[in-house]
Formats: structure tokens, C-alpha cells, sequence
């Protein structure tokens, strides 16, 4: 049995302060703490990449990271893609480009684009594989994202 | 992507608006298993057999059960004998209920690595972790039996003393200690190879797949004061669990209610009851919710996969390309209870081809492999690899395009199946012009490329789905049905709707409703969610415009007979001044005799079949063995494409579960019968990385069947692939493939039979 | 008379005969014609009453009847007995 430890961090922008067992992954803590549920578990052990979050700028299987390491962080979920009612310019184009069937491995699509547009405006359609790598999706054989993601580095261009 | 144009005579259906609940998808909001939660809620954990095949001794729970923070332990003995022993499920085949119960949670015997036999809630997960490791069970290990050829061998390890065999799709008759058979025939084969000029016989084998969906399994069970038992869970079809929850708990069908949330895949695997009935029963005991969560381990060791198989093949042609004669015959695991895809496997197999000469034998395997299930066109990927190889190699030896061939023999609308039945309208032959006039099938390829062709048939199904329609009085309208949304049919059957009531589609909400909302449907599977219950949205909506049609009537005084209906204006024969649109006349139905809402329950009389074709590139590394996938155009025949977008990516999702299929998808067991890749990372899904973009072309040979030409499209996408990469290894290198997955192992040692045969 | 065609299982209680010839109303009558020519052909399709065996799928003219044996048949009809498909 273990004791709770304190963590303070930033989740899309709001501080927050939690109690979590050392134990505890980010993704559970996301989930279950801080009920932040559109972070979703595949498979808990860093293979499917449905918990994909952003840390400190960084992508992170939020299933392999503790919710302890966040304290004093930055991250950034599904949760706070849209702001002020908006969509960011990847969910617009998932839902344009039909870029999910069930959409359970949505979020985490959302987020590992995210992280690559944020690394490469105008990616290439190997940039865009290779960066979804890391995110199994079983309905849409990926083609209809990775055209999702071409038109919203696009239409991110076309915003500024 | 070549979308078909949009027809006249249809202002929504064949369109690409937005899907509805979309939106909750991208933001997160979308509540699926595991999103769900009530208050007081426990969590349970499944303790599972480490054996393959044992006699269970005894389980002391004693342990676990002083663990602070455990509410209740279950096993077997908590669980009555089954309601009713045997369901059908229409053209779905029948269930034995008492397997299906002891699939759930094992009673005497455990057939499988990962075979329930106690179930533990507890104040939190990891306690309930916890708890689980304390009980001890004592079992009597038997020795396994893990692939169909040892279990059909003399001697062979016996699961069930007696069973009640083949229960999926077709009835099969006991023929060995762990194996049960059919048999279908048409003309006489040994007359027709005698007539062959041709003739190419293969063995083929194939290992069991997963169906891979993301979302694991997962339910909260939560019981009232009456007796009654509601259970949230993410599932193919809330009417079926609700049935098999009902029956393996004895309890009332009423007294069961089944709230589907949002699913996250299922593609077969998601239409059975496994731990459902584990979370009512440990709530019921510990007297408080109770939310089961299967880990992705436990999904992949003890949830539906599709069975690995044996399949002989011998099919004879004439010079002329005429085929004369096939002679299958395939064994497919059935797991540890009978009743695998093997039926389907057999008639699919050959099902496309017009083939004077047949027998086809089938035998469902009892093996210490969890019960299989259906996977998306459930065992046609298996008999397909066979048959179409078999093809390709005829019209090779024959010297004939291998499309040209397949064109020399297809079925036709009229021509006669091999359960003697004309096909229905059919487009096979329009498919396959297709295939050969793209410029994909003469593109240039390199040195170690090569390209492949198969062509792909599944039946598809009707079965019995409901819609309830609602018009409210700004002229929008609720649609309700029970069809779980696994890809956008909620999307698809509002956009029937609004095709149907002459409305936009934007103006009709759907929802998908529990056993307790709305009228009886069975499970989104067989590719029939768009196709059967859009009739029954169909027909809903023709009522409510007869109605509505009542109401003008009154409204105008004159006889409902003299008003006309069309594109949702509604007008009087008699008197040209008299117009209401859909909108205007809802307005005043409340002061006409009150809403107006409609339902229909239906089961659809007339299936389209469903046709595929696959061209595929493969480059061959000849120093590893590896393959890669470098272009791919799939053919499809759509019926009637309702949403051209949704169609193109069931078929690219399809196909790129056919490739993973194909090249690295397979259960890896030992000899203890331990399945060793229970994970993500080693049982190799396709990646991002791993297929190319993926060119679709979708033809539209209406289907009868259904008022638009609707044919369901979602299974037979996965058909065609591994048969066309094992075709395009073949013309790359020449080496013909026997053994799915064509993992680098396997064609390296191919290619080293190749050069060992060319030395000597 | 309506034709009904023999599944290849039962194919031996007729001599081989891929299509016979029955007299009847609906198909139960088809079936209880037959099984007077060919005994043993009712116990194969029919569980009990009207109820067709599970796994069984009665075609009547191209459509797979939900009315299974108490489906009506005309004398040019043409009936099947098939197994029950689903899908994943």
C-alpha cells in the first residue's frame, strides 16, 4: 500500500493539484483523478498510443509515464484542443476527411498530429506515417487521416 | 479516390455531410466502456486459468476475501444453470446456451489459457488486482491440444466428452472425438477432373488472428431493489447481451437492461457476452456497481479470435479456362467450444465461381484456443487464401490472364450457387472489367516486385433490426434505433431518413437506443446495419408520411386519398392552393390529433451479396524475406453508396486488417499452450508505416433488396488481401505461399527452397 | 408442383436427386409431401411444430423467409434449405 503524494501541474492551461499513488500512471490520473476521460487506454503498456498526451511539448504514451513526474509540468490533452468553442484545425479535418470510424483512437490521433504539426508546419506523408507510428488504429487502414492531418498543416498555414 | 457521381432521384443518400456525433468524438467527450461512472462503484478483476486444458480441483477464496477493501468473490458455483439451452438468432445460426455460459466462467473443466474461474470486486482496481492473485485454485493439468491436425490425430487430447456440435451458421455432425464436419457437393468431381486439362492441388495453412479492435471490453453492472439489473458496456448489439446476460443468469429478459455506450471497434469480436454476466453477478453480491475492465492481455487470451486453419485444395480447368472441378476441404479451429466460422468459410469459398464439379468438406475443430468467433467475414479470408491462389496458379499453367480467367468463370445474376439458389443481382463481372481497364493492373514494377489480384465473396446479412421516428414541431425529428454506431451508421441511417421524409439531413437527430428505448434488433454485425436497418428506418418513415398525410388531409378537409407526398411536400390533388412543406405541416400537427412518432421492427427477405477486388504491389527483400506493401486499389461493389467517404474507408480498413493478415498478424502459443504475444507490440498490427494509401473504387450494382440499392460493404474488404499478397510474392520472386502470416521467416525460407531446388 | 431443391447432406434420402417435385400450400406441406416419398426428409428440417431446425434458413423464391415453413408457395415456386449466415 502506498501513500498519496501531492502534485501540482498545468493541464491545458488550468492549474491543477491532485493526490496520486506513486503507482498511479499520468494516463489514470487523467482519467480517474482528474476525470479527464477523452484520454483513452488501448492497451496500457505503451503500444497502441490511444493515451497519447503532450508533456513539456513532448509526446508521451500517458500509460508509461507516472502521474507523480507530471508535478510542475505542462500537459496538454484532447481536452483542450478547442478553445473558445473553436476546433483546432486537426479535429475540423477529422471530422471532414472522415478521419475515424469508432473514434476510440481518436484523441490520441489528435494529439501525436498536434505534436507533429507543432514540430513540422508541412509535413510530408512519410513525416506523417512515421510520426502516427506510434497510434494503431483498426478501422481506417490510416488513409483517411493521414489526408486529415496533410489538410490541417494546410489550413494552419492558410490561418496565419 | 473515384466517388461515384451523385445519381438523380437522391438529394441526400450518396452525399458526404458530417457525422453527428463526431464532434464528442474529436473533443473527448464521447463516453465509451470505460468512460462510464456511477457512484459507489466497485471494480472487479477476472482471475484467469494459466492452463490451457485442466480439471479444476478446488478454489479457496478464503485469502483474497480478508483483504480490506474486497466486496465479493464469484466462481463458477455462483452461476445457475442457464434459462434456456439453446437460442437462434436467425439467419445467425443457434447457440448452445450451457457453453456459452461456461465460456463465460468455467465450471469443472478450463479449455483455454486465460479461461475465467473466478471473478473479484473490490474498492479499487489494483486491489482488486490484488485480491485475485490470493485465490487459490488447485487444478489437474491436462495436456493440450493446440492445432486442428493433432487434435483430429488418434489419440489426441479430448476437451468434451460429448458436445453439441456446430452451432455457427450450419449444423455440423460429430465425426471424431474433437471434431465435427459437413459436406456440400454439386455434379461429380471425379468426372470433372477427368475432364480437366489442368489440374493444381496445395495444402494451406493459417494461424489464428484477433480482431484487434482498440477499446478492450468493458461494463458496469448496477442492480435495483426490484431485481432488475442495468449493465452500460460497449458492445455490437445491446438486444444480445441483453439475451445472453438474461439466460446465463436465469433472469427475466425484462429484468435486464443493456445501455450501449460507444465502441470503440468490434468487428465481430464485440456481439458476445463475456464478462458481463461476471459484473451482474459480483454486484449482485457485493450489493453495489460494479465496473469490469478486461485488460488488453486478457482480450487477446480470451476473446473471440478467428481460427487458424488446414485447407486442401485440388481445382482442375479446361485449356480453355473453363473450370470443371474443386475439391476443398478445410478444418478450422473451433476453440474450446464447437461452433467456429467453418460453415461460412466453406460456402464463401468458393461462392463467386461457377464450378460444374464440387465437393467441399468442413470440419469445426476443437483445439485449447479460446472460442472463435466472427471476424469480419468470418473464415472467407481463410478459404479465399486457398481457393484464389489455387486460381492464379490454374490461369498461369493454362497461360491466361489471370482476371480474364476469373472473368470465364464468374457467377452471374441467375446463375446457380452450390446450395442451388440463383444469385441474386450481382456485379462480378463489372468488377473485374474494372480491375483490368485501371491503370493500376499494367503500372511498371522493378526488380523483386511483383503484383497480385484476388477477388473476394461474403454472403452478408439481414436479420432483425428496429427504428422508431419522432417529428417534433419545428418539423426536426428523433430517430431511434438499436443498432450500435461502430463506423457511422448513425450518420447512414439519418441520412435514409431524411432521404426517406423529404427532409435535411441536419434535421434529424439520431441516438442509439437501450433494450428498454426502443423495438429489438440484433447485433451490428454482417455488414448489415446500413442495409437492414435503414429499411427499417425506411418503412418507419414512410409511416410517419402517411400519417402526416392524414393530418393535411384533415387540415384541408378532403380525403387522405387526394394528398400527394413527395420530397416532403406535402399537396392536395383537388386543390392547387393547398401546400405544406415538411416543416409547416409538422408545425400543426399538435393541433391535429397530437405528434406523430412510427416504429417498425423488420427483417429483411432479399441480402446483397458482397463482391471485392484487390490489386496489390509487394516488393520482396531477398536477403530478409521481408515484404513490404507498396500501392494497393480495392474494388468494391456498394449497392449504393449512401455515404461514398464511409464506404471508402470500410474498405480501406478492410483491406489494411487483410494486410496485417497477411504479412504479420498471427497467436503465437507454446506448447503448454500459453499464448506468448499477448500485446500490442508483439501481436504486429499494421502501422501507419506499414500500408501505402489505399485507392478505392467503388461500383454500384443496386441490390433489390432494399428500396435505395443498398448493399452492406464491411466485411468483404478484408477478403481479397492475403490471397493478392501471396499472388504478388509469387510474381515477384515465384514462390508460391502456403502459410498465413507470410511473416519475413517464411518467405526467406521460400526463397532458400527456391535457390536449394534451382542448385540441385 | 413447387421445386425444392435438396441440400447436399440430405441429398442421399433422395436418391441423389438434386430437385424434387412436391405438392402443398406452404413449405411445411412441401416438406411433409417429400417425407412421405423420402422418409427422414421432416426430421431433417423441422425442430418441432412449424419451427424450422436451428441453423436452417428456408428461400423461397430468392428471398430468405422469416416465416420460415409456414411461408406460402405457389406451384411454380422454387424452395431452398440453406444454413444460416451472420457475420462479423
Amino acid at each position: 500500500m502506498s501513500t498519496k503524494k501531492r502534485v501540482a501541474a498545468k493541464v491545458n492551461g488550468d492549474a491543477v493539484e491532485f493526490l496520486c499513488e506513486p503507482r498511479q500512471s499520468l494516463l489514470e490520473v487523467l482519467r480517474e483523478v482528474l476525470s479527464m476521460t477523452g484520454t483513452k487506454e488501448g492497451c496500457n503498456d505503451g503500444n497502441c498510443g490511444a493515451c497519447s498526451v503532450i508533456v513539456d511539448g513532448t509526446l508521451v504514451n500517458s500509460c508509461c509515464m507516472l502521474g507523480v513526474e507530471i508535478d510542475g509540468c505542462e500537459v496538454q490533452t484532447v481536452e483542450g484542443l478547442s478553445k473558445n468553442g473553436r476546433l483546432h484545425p486537426l479535429q475540423k479535418t477529422f471530422l471532414e476527411e472522415t478521419g475515424m470510424q469508432c473514434g476510440f483512437c481518436t484523441p490520441g490521433f489528435l494529439m501525436s498530429s498536434k505534436a507533429l504539426l507543432d514540430a513540422h508546419p508541412d509535413p510530408n506523408e512519410h513525416q506523417i506515417r512515421h510520426w502516427l507510428s506510434g497510434n494503431l488504429c483498426r478501422c481506417t487502414g490510416y488513409d483517411k487521416i493521414v489526408r486529415a492531418v496533410k489538410k490541417a498543416a494546410r489550413m494552419q498555414e492558410a490561418e496565419k | 479516390m473515384n466517388k461515384p457521381k451523385k445519381p438523380p432521384g437522391f438529394r441526400v443518400v450518396g452525399t458526404n455531410p458530417i457525422r453527428p456525433d463526431g464532434l464528442d468524438k474529436v473533443t473527448g467527450r464521447a463516453v465509451y466502456g470505460d468512460d462510464f461512472k456511477i457512484a459507489g462503484m466497485l471494480h472487479g478483476h477476472v482471475l484467469r486459468s494459466p492452463h490451457a486444458h485442466a480439471r479444476i480441483k478446488s478454489i479457496d477464496t478464503r485469502k483474497a476475501l480478508r483483504l480490506p477493501g474486497v466486496r465479493a468473490i464469484i466462481t463458477g458455483a455462483d452461476f445457475p444453470k442457464p434459462s434456456v439451452p439453446m437460442v437462434g438468432m436467425g439467419e445467425g445460426g443457434h447457440f448452445d446456451m450451457n457453453d456459452a455460459a461456461d465460456n463465460v466462467i468455467a465450471k469443472k473443466k478450463v479449455f483455454y489459457d486465460g479461461h475465467v474461474v473466478a471473478a473479484v470486486a473490490a474498492d479499487n482496481p489494483h486491489l482488486a488486482e490484488e485480491a485475485a492473485a490470493l485465490i487459490e485454485v488447485k487444478y489437474e493439468v491436462l495436456p493440450p491440444v493446440m492445432d486442428v491436425r493433432s487434435a483430429m490425430a488418434p489419440g489426441a487430447p479430448v476437451l468434451h466428452e460429448t458436445f453439441n456440435p456446430g452451432a455457427f451458421f450450419m449444423k455440423t455432425i460429430k465425426v471424431l472425438p474433437n471434431a465435427s464436419r459437413l459436406e456440400l457437393g454439386a455434379g461429380d468431381i471425379a468426372k470433372g477432373f477427368a475432364e480437366a486439362d489442368v489440374i493444381v492441388e496445395r495444402e494451406f495453412t493459417t494461424e489464428t488472428v484477433h480482431q484487434g479492435y482498440i477499446e478492450s471490453h468493458i461494463c458496469t453492472a448496477q442492480w435495483d431493489e426490484r431485481g432488475q439489473v442495468t449493465i452500460w458496456t460497449t458492445t455490437q448489439g445491446a438486444f444480445a447481451i441483453r439475451d445472453q446476460v438474461a439466460i446465463i443468469c436465469a433472469l427475466p429478459m425484462s429484468h435486464v437492461r443493456v445501455v450501449p455506450l460507444e465502441i470503440g471497434g468490434g468487428f465481430g469480436g464485440k456481439d458476445t457476452a463475456y464478462i458481463e454476466p461476471l459484473a451482474a453477478m459480483l454486484a449482485k453480491k457485493a450489493d453495489r456497481p460494479v465496473k469490469v475492465v478486461m485488460s488488453r492481455a486478457e482480450s487477446l487470451r480470451a476473446t473471440g479470435p478467428s481460427p487458424g486453419t488446414y485447407i486442401k485444395a485440388k481445382m482442375g480447368a479446361k485449356r480453355d479456362g473453363t473450370l470443371v472441378a474443386a475439391d476443398l476441404s478445410l478444418a478450422f479451429e473451433a476453440g474450446g467450444f464447437p461452433g467456429g466460422p467453418i460453415a461460412a468459410g466453406t460456402l464463401t469459398s468458393i461462392t463467386r465461381y461457377n464450378i460444374p464439379n464440387v465437393r467441399l468438406e468442413g470440419f469445426d475443430v476443437l483445439v485449447n484456443k479460446p472460442k472463435m468467433k466472427p471476424y469480419r467475414a468470418p473464415g472467407a479470408t481463410q478459404s479465399h487464401f486457398a481457393v484464389e491462389q489455387l486460381l492464379d496458379e490454374l490461369a498461369e499453367k493454362i497461360g491466361m490472364d489471370p482476371v480474364d480467367f476469373r472473368l470465364k468463370n464468374v457467377m452471374k445474376t441467375g446463375d446457380r450457387l452450390i446450395l442451388g439458389f440463383p444469385s441474386p443481382p450481382i456485379g462480378g463481372a463489372e468488377l473485374l472489367e474494372a480491375v483490368k481497364k485501371h491503370p493500376h493492373y499494367k503500372a511498371p514494377l522493378k526488380e523483386n516486385q511483383g503484383r497480385g489480384m484476388a477477388f473476394g465473396f461474403w454472403f452478408g446479412a439481414g436479420l432483425t433490426s428496429s427504428a422508431e421516428l419522432s417529428v417534433n414541431s419545428d418539423g426536426t425529428v428523433q430517430m431511434c434505433t438499436a443498432s450500435c454506431d461502430l463506423s457511422g451508421t448513425r450518420l447512414t441511417l439519418a441520412m435514409q431518413a431524411a432521404e426517406a421524409l423529404g427532409i435535411d439531413v441536419d434535421d434529424v437527430s439520431p441516438t442509439v437506443g437501450d433494450t428498454h428505448s426502443v423495438g429489438y434488433a440484433l447485433q451490428t454485425v454482417g455488414s448489415r446495419t446500413t442495409f437492414a436497418t435503414g429499411i427499417a428506418v425506411i418503412e418507419t418513415a414512410q409511416k410517419v408520411l402517411q400519417e402526416m398525410a392524414c393530418r393535411a388531409a384533415l387540415l384541408w378537409e378532403t380525403d387522405a386519398a387526394n394528398i400527394n407526398v413527395e420530397n416532403g411536400i406535402f399537396t392536395d390533388r383537388n386543390n392547387p392552393a393547398h401546400k405544406f412543406n415538411f416543416k409547416e405541416l409538422a408545425d400543426k400537427l399538435e393541433h391535429s390529433g397530437g405528434p406523430v412518432s412510427a416504429q417498425s421492427t423488420v427483417t429483411p427477405e432479399r441480402v446483397g451479396f458482397q463482391l471485392a477486388a484487390l490489386l496489390v504491389d509487394v516488393e520482396v527483400d531477398t536477403e530478409t524475406g521481408k515484404v513490404d506493401i507498396l500501392r494497393c486499389t480495392a474494388f468494391q461493389d456498394a449497392g449504393k453508396a449512401v455515404h461514398p467517404d464511409f464506404v471508402a474507408g470500410q474498405v480501406q480498413g478492410g483491406v489494411a486488417q487483410g494486410l496485417g493478415w497477411a504479412l504479420n498478424e498471427e497467436y503465437w502459443y507454446d506448447a503448454k499452450g500459453h499464448l506468448c504475444n499477448a500485446s500490442l507490440l508483439d501481436y504486429r498490427m499494421p502501422t501507419a508505416l506499414d500500408v501505402p494509401m489505399i485507392d478505392v473504387v467503388i461500383l454500384e450494382t443496386p441490390n433489390p433488396g432494399h428500396p435505395y440499392g443498398v448493399r452492406g460493404v464491411g466485411e468483404v474488404p478484408i477478403v481479397p488481401p492475403a490471397a493478392a499478397v501471396a499472388i504478388a510474392i509469387h510474381n515477384a520472386i515465384g514462390v508460391r505461399m502456403d502459410h498465413l502470416p507470410m511473416k519475413p521467416g517464411c518467405v526467406l525460407q521460400k526463397i532458400k527452397d527456391q535457390r536449394a531446388a534451382a542448385a540441385a | 408442383m413447387a421445386i425444392v431443391w435438396i441440400p447436399s447432406p440430405l441429398q442421399s434420402l433422395t436418391n441423389g436427386e438434386i430437385t424434387v417435385r412436391a405438392d402443398g400450400g406452404n413449405v411445411k406441406e412441401l416438406v411433409e409431401d417429400l417425407d412421405r416419398n423420402y422418409p427422414g426428409f421432416k426430421s431433417a428440417i423441422v425442430a418441432e411444430g412449424v419451427l424450422v431446425r436451428p441453423g436452417i434458413s428456408v428461400v423461397v423464391d430468392g428471398r430468405v423467409v422469416k416465416k420460415g415453413l409456414l411461408h406460402p408457395v405457389g406451384v411454380e415456386s422454387e424452395v431452398f434449405f440453406i444454413p444460416a449466415i451472420g457475420g462479423g
